[in-house]
């Protein structure tokens, strides 16, 4: 493996891992917020168990979600030196604030988690929203700054050098409230249904039947209401970026060649020396009016675009498929299950509406995985978009690879670990929270 | 402004070496500890600091947020040469904040607590090692840009005697550090006196380890001597943290225990700043003699003016709420064990 795909392989798989533990740190404090509300409203303990179970859980991701936070904030110069020498000054706003945010996300944290029976139960109660408020502020800040990788501002880039910096010009920048919308949306979307399946797994199997039922309920209202709102959101992306970034939006449709009421193409096999897709499905027209809400309209192909500035059109196309894939598969749930909410109300409990959830578990996480996919690799040659590539910005130290090898290891493990500690919270929950 | 960025680059690195590393060093005495005592040390430190131990990590995020942010040539020449010891020194971060939840939120106790703990000593006693060898790097004058090997280039620029013994010397602060903070944490009678035995013995392998220090330092032509000694401020330091170090044992032997703790970050603070100031604004000593320096390697302007304001704006908002967990916890400590939690 060479040294500069070994780097990039190693920057994917930390964001990647990271990606998870801090959706869901973002996601479940909500969550636990409305179930500790209940609690306090109603007095009834499964509300109270609910909230506590979680808020173990919450500890093991939380721990995951900062040490590899932690490691990212190293790796950016480990890996790409070049990139943060000249890019550090300019997109460090957010970073800057999202110390504060993660410092009072850390705070708040220790006054929730080791806070029952001490202090007054609502001051209590407001620590954890604060959390879930912080947790937030930091996936938006840090959204901006990827954001500003796409669509470069605050600075002017002469003969190599960049002047005239504006760090905030540069948080504000055009990607930042598209990319900051969906992202957010995604993380409600996909902690809601896998934490909803879990639960949904629990009730099938007949164990502790009132605690994983009201446990369900809250997770998947958020999740549904999310996966309903998320197709709005990423049509919003996607016009967005048709705009800034031509030759991503080309790449995600495998759209090789500019053309007037383009189609939109569905599945099919990119088949980059041809030029063309096989065995896809072609929506005529729909293509132009996804990137700028016209049918008639020009969208532009890879043909317009040097070679040298290609995205990886394959990975592109299916990361793309995949995400909408799994956004189409949610919608149609959620439609379900609010169908079910206000008309078939003896739905809720069946087992088919609980085997169906238990089934989508991952697949919100899929499509944040796909969706970053589509964004980062729909990004490349450049690691700032038109400005510096990516292989120039990668360290000089021979030997990435083992690194590669070597984080690739940790991370294997630790996520073993995780699932680990999760199967054994799950398994004790009837143990530590007798019910009834 | 540029000065506000650097007294809390400054103030970031001390308070992680206090904090952080009292916490770093609760670990390492658990490692220079007999296993029938081990069960009472997990349980002292657990109640001491479960609660701010996300934020006691949280300093050594916004240091090198600042030096990203405000220093970002400083930030990836570190990052290109040291390279190796950063990433085993991530490795320890990693093993350590897992292991050290996993113990506790495991929710069935069984072999596997023996695991988390080997794990968890284990790396307590590696990351402050390779902490102390990136500072001591820095100013050993072994990183070379434009070396030519590898061995040059990535691995001699942190391999030597003095980064070593800096980084045994880090180990040893941290141990003392934490000891004395753990003095303070109980109130039997025989395990106060442990931890007494224990801030002894990683005193007298701190002054050890700075000996050797010295002696490497001698050996591989770094001026330190001149540097702690050569000016007012060093001697200055040096003598008052001597002083208060005699002075802490005295109220040790005593038993009086209340400004054990302030005494001991005093000492810490004094041997940052004698080791820090001859250098300032200069924070990396190249092998051709050029240094990297706060003052003329900074970024601009108005990067540094909004990184300013940002830091002071969030330490509004963040200090009081940190003294106010730190108050509520030292109130009223947890009880190990209890299901609140
Ligand atoms: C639950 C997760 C999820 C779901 C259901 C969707 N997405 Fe998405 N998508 C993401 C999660 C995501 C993401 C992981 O959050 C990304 C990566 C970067 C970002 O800003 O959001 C993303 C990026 C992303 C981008 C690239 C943005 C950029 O590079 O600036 C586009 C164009 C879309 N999405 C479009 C869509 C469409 C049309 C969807 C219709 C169903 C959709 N997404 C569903
Ligand atoms: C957490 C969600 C994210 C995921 C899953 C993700 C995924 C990826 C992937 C797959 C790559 C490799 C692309 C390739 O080389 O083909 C990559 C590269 C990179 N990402 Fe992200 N990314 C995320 C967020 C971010 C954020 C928030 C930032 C920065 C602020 C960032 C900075 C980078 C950098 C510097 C690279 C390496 C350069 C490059 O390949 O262009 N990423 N990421
Ligand atoms: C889209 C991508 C990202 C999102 C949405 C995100 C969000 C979050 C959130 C919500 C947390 C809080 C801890 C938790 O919930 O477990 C967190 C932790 C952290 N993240 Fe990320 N992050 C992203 C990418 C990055 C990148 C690229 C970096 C580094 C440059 C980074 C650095 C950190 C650090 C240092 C922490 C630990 C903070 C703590 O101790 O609480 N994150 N992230």
């Amino acid at each position: 493996m060479n040294d500069f795909i070994a780097a990039r392989s190693q920057m994917a798989l930390s964001l990647g891992f990271h990606i998870i533990f801090s959706c869901i740190g973002m996601v479940m404090p909500f969550f636990m917020a409305v179930a500790h509300y209940y609690y306090l409203k109603t007095g009834q303990t499964v509300y109270k168990n609910v909230t506590k179970a979680w808020s173990k859980g919450v500890a093991i991701f939380f721990a995951t979600g900062a040490v590899s936070g932690t490691v990212l904030s190293f790796e950016l110069g480990l890996l790409w030196p070049e990139f943060m020498k000249h890019a550090g000054p300019i997109f460090g706003m957010p970073f800057s604030l999202e110390g504060t945010a993660f410092f009072i996300e850390a705070i708040a944290l220790g006054f929730f988690l080791y806070g029952w029976d001490r202090f007054n139960p609502w001051f209590h109660w407001f620590t954890g929203v604060v959390v879930g408020v912080s947790g937030l502020a930091s996936g938006i800040l840090v959204v901006a700054a990827n954001a500003w990788m796409n669509s470069p501002a605050g600075f002017e880039y002469i003969n190599g050098q960049y002047l005239n910096i504006d760090p905030i010009a540069a948080m504000f920048n055009k990607a930042w409230f598209s990319q900051a919308l969906h992202m957010t949306i995604a993380a409600f979307a996909a902690t809601g249904f896998a934490v909803a399946g879990v639960h949904a797994l629990m009730i099938l199997r007949g164990s502790n039947v009132p605690f994983h039922s009201k446990s369900f309920t809250i997770a998947a209202v958020f999740g549904c209401v999310a996966a309903l709102v998320q197709p709005l959101s990423g049509d919003i992306s996607a016009k967005d970026v048709a705009i800034r970034q031509p030759a991503k939006l080309a790449a995600m449709e495998a759209h090789f060649h500019t053309e007037k009421s383009a189609p939109l193409i569905v599945g099919g096999i990119p088949n980059e020396a041809e030029k063309k897709v096989d065995f896809a499905i072609e929506l005529p027209g729909f293509l132009s009016f996804l990137a700028h809400g016209d049918f008639k309209s020009e969208v532009t192909g890879l043909d317009r675009i040097p070679k040298e500035n290609h995205p990886p059109v394959a990975i592109t196309h299916y990361a793309f498929q995949v995400m909408v894939g799994m956004g189409m598969a949610m919608m149609a749930i959620s439609v379900l299950y609010f169908a079910a909410f206000w008309k078939k109300r003896e739905w809720l409990r069946a087992p088919w509406l609980m085997k169906l959830f238990a089934i989508a578990t991952p697949l919100g996480f899929i499509a944040v995985e796909a969706g970053w996919t589509v964004t980062e690799v729909g990004r490349q040659p450049w690691i700032i978009y038109g400005v510096m590539r990516t292989a120039d910005a990668v360290t000089p130290m021979p030997g990435i690879a083992y690194s590669f090898y070597l984080f690739t290891a940790i991370y294997v493990s630790l996520a073993a670990f995780v699932v680990f500690m999760l199967y054994r919270q799950i398994k004790m929950v009837g143990k530590l929270y007798d019910l009834q | 402004m540029l000065y506000i960025v650097i007294t809390y680059l400054w103030a970031s690195i001390l308070l992680y070496l206090l904090l952080g590393g009292a916490d770093f060093g609760a670990g390492i005495i658990e490692l220079f500890t007999s296993q029938k005592n081990k069960q009472v040390t997990r349980k002292t430190l657990y109640s001491a600091i479960g609660p701010i131990w996300e934020a006691n990590h949280m300093w050594l995020i916004i240091a090198i947020v600042i030096l990203f942010v405000g220093f970002p040539v400083i930030y990836s020449t570190m990052s290109v040469n040291m390279h190796i010891p950063l990433t085993v020194m991530l490795i320890g971060i990693i093993a350590r904040g897992t292991a050290f939840t996993f113990r506790h939120y495991d929710a069935v106790v069984d072999d596997m607590q023996h695991l988390y703990n080997t794990i968890f000593a284990i790396s307590s006693f590696t990351t402050p090692l390779f902490l102390g060898i990136i500072a001591g790097s820095a100013v050993s004058g072994r990183i070379n840009p434009q070396a030519g090997s590898f061995a040059d280039a990535y691995i001699f620029s942190w391999l030597h005697w003095f980064a070593i013994t800096v980084g045994l010397f880090t180990v040893s602060i941290c141990g003392f550090l934490a000891s004395v903070y753990l003095i303070g944490e109980t109130n039997v009678e025989h395990e106060r006196l442990r931890f007494a035995h224990k801030a002894q013995f990683f005193n007298i392998a701190a002054v050890a380890c700075g000996a050797l220090v010295f002696a490497a330092a001698w050996f591989e032509h770094i001026p330190l001597f001149d540097w702690v000694f050569g000016n007012w401020i060093g001697r200055i330091a040096i003598l008052s943290a001597t002083l208060s170090l005699v002075w802490m044992w005295t109220l040790l032997y005593q038993g009086k225990i209340g400004l054990l703790r302030p005494l001991a970050g005093f000492q810490v603070t004094m041997i940052l700043l004698t080791t820090t100031f001859k250098h300032f604004p200069n924070i990396i000593i190249l092998k051709d003699g050029g240094y990297l320096s706060l003052t003329e390697h900074a970024g601009h302007e108005k990067t540094i003016e909004a990184l300013g304001w940002a830091l002071l704006l969030g330490s509004i908002l963040i200090l009081p709420a940190l003294f106010y967990l730190i108050y509520s916890f030292q109130k009223k400590p947890l009880a190990y064990g209890s299901e609140s939690h």
